[in-house]
């Protein structure tokens, strides 16, 4: 890996790794040939650490991010969430999917969506409504508990995916390019959301993006992936204030000099896969 | 007796708004058209274009609907009609959700009963009439054979449809929140496969009483066949043609009964949205 490998430094001592993704590779067999999707990636996230995976279109993002979710088995390699190894969905993590209207189900209310994995999780009626209330509070749509998904708009319809996942206390949150369907002015409300909540409440995030500019505005870090077979290209260390807005912050001399960083390692990266990187 | 497999879009498209219009001028529209139909039965018999023996008009046939409505022995047949009908779609709407999310659910179960179901699905069910009388001679049971055989295939396809139907990122949302194999078919592969339950259903429910008419007529198990049957013989034509009548009205029934049913537990289906996102 490249010299901007400073996050170790950058963020003092490190706490405890929640998630460690090790030399995880994964395969497919199609009939008569294999595709080598990911070759090998490794990386730690530490607990309440918001990090943003950014990689070219086809880099094996999502491949890496079903691993992590336990929806897909990795061919070698594994992936250990809070010293547990992956082998099925974790009751700890909770998923934003891109398509939020394919994710949310049609067939019941806002409030049911939100409360049915409660549901799964046996809490108890009072508690339920409590969090599902403060959830959708929090994504600011407490006056649509009564409506269906389909009849609110795209970004509020995975406001209401943003607040299915939060009320449901996971240990770390992974977003798949949640924010890739919808429209720019929603999509950077949305980013300010995302921002926020995991200020308020802390919970470790794994975002998913092929958008330069989202990850270096949201992340306290950015991973960078090469075009598939995947590996990590880079490990970047966002050092931009806390307080973030789209204004100020996007046009800060700091902002631009990351992104201009990233960048150049996603140039490289679409030339270079895994294949001729890493030796 | 089979139906083409008809794999339609669950429920019928709505066209949404800007229709409300049309429906008044398409109402009086299907009442001219059914006054002109009714006229025409009432001048064809009377003008001798064909004999009233064979085709008495309109209103003859109305008198006889009138007198029938008087007998108690109508009703009798109309209550046996309805309950080998009903008696059998229950039977039939269960062994297909029952088979259906079996089979449908396990991927090797598929693929072995997919050429047995391709084989049994297309024999007529009147072709087991024979077999039926043979079994159950002329009760009750007979007519239910053949309904249940009918209409267990018209469920039974459209519930494996439905059960195939699952979204994959709704059933990788489900994983991930903890949903277990039960919860994931209550919740998500149910849902998903009622817009497709209720098209079966629908099917079944004209195929099953088809059948149970045939049944009566042939087998001459008690019921609206039967009596159709028997004023046949008897020379009553327009009670005959009375007793059409009121198969045609119950299969109308069936039909309304069915919407109405999908209409109430579908309101979320795409197909049946009144409101569209802002």
């Amino acid at each position: 890996m490249s010299a901007m490998s400073q996050t170790q430094t950058e963020a003092g001592p490190r706490t405890e790794v929640l998630l460690d993704v090790r030399a995880v590779r994964k395969v497919y067999e199609g009939r008569g040939r294999s595709v080598e999707a990911v070759r090998d990636l490794t990386f730690a996230v530490a607990r309440g650490d918001l990090v943003c995976v950014v990689g070219p279109s086809g880099a094996g993002k999502t491949t890496l991010l079903k691993c992590i979710a336990g929806l897909l088995a990795p061919t070698s390699g594994e992936v250990v969430l809070e010293g547990e190894s992956v082998d099925g969905p974790p009751p700890g993590m909770a998923v934003v999917f891109q398509e939020y209207g394919r994710s949310l189900f049609p067939w019941m209310t806002v409030r049911k969506n939100v409360e049915l994995p409660l549901k799964q999780k046996k809490l108890p009626k009072a508690r339920r409504a409590e969090l599902v209330g403060q959830a959708l509070d929090a994504v600011g749509l407490g006056d649509v508990h009564g409506a269906y998904p389909w009849q609110l708009s795209g970004g509020m319809q995975q406001r209401v995916a943003i607040a299915r996942a939060i009320a449901y206390e996971p240990h770390i949150l992974l977003m798949d390019e949640p924010f890739a369907a919808v429209d720019a002015q929603t999509r950077a409300d949305l980013e300010d959301l995302v921002r926020s909540l995991w200020q308020r409440l802390g919970v470790t995030t794994l975002f998913v993006t092929h958008d330069i500019d989202e990850a270096v505005y949201l992340g306290q870090r950015v991973l960078v992936l090469s075009s598939s077979p995947t590996v990590v290209l880079d490990d970047v260390a966002v050092d931009l204030p806390a307080q973030r807005d789209q204004l100020t912050t996007r046009s800060s001399a700091r902002f631009t000099e990351l992104r201009g960083h990233v960048f150049a390692q996603i140039q490289r990266a679409k030339k270079h896969s895994g294949a001729s990187v890493v030796e | 007796m089979t139906s083409a497999p008809t794999r339609a879009a669950p429920v019928r498209s709505s066209r949404a708004g800007g229709a409300g219009r049309l429906t008044g001028a398409n109402a009086l529209l299907g009442v001219l058209g059914f006054a002109a139909f009714l006229a025409s039965l009432e001048a064809v018999p009377r003008l001798g274009l064909v004999s009233p023996d064979y085709l008495p008009p309109a209103s003859r046939i109305g008198a006889a609907l009138v007198e029938l409505v008087g007998e108690a022995g109508f009703w009798t047949a109309l209550g046996d009609t309805v309950r080998g009908w009903s008696t059998g779609l229950l039977i039939a709407v269960v062994l297909g959700i029952a088979v259906g999310f079996v089979v449908g659910t396990v991927p090797v179960l598929r693929e072995v009963t997919a050429s047995t179901i391709e084989f049994l699905r297309p024999i007529p069910s009147v072709a087991l009439i024979p077999l039926a009388v043979l079994v159950f001679g002329t009760d009750l049971r007979s007519v239910l054979l053949l309904v249940v055989y009918a209409s267990f295939w018209q469920v039974l396809v459209q519930v494996l449809y439905g059960v195939q139907d699952v979204d994959p990122v709704a059933a990788e949302t489900a994983r991930t929140f903890g949903l277990g194999r039960w919860a994931r078919i209550r919740h998500v592969t149910w849902p998903t496969a009622l817009p497709y339950l209720l098209t079966g259903v629908r099917l079944a429910a004209a195929v099953a009483l088809i059948l149970a008419i045939t049944a009566e007529l042939v087998i001459g198990a008690p019921g609206l066949g039967n009596e159709i049957g028997v004023a046949q013989s008897g020379g009553a034509v327009a009670r005959m043609y009375a007793l059409v009548v009121v198969t045609g009205l119950l299969g109308v029934a069936v039909n309304v009964l069915a919407r109405r049913l999908e209409k109430w537990l579908l309101s979320w289906h795409p197909s049946l949205r009144r409101e569209v996102a802002a």
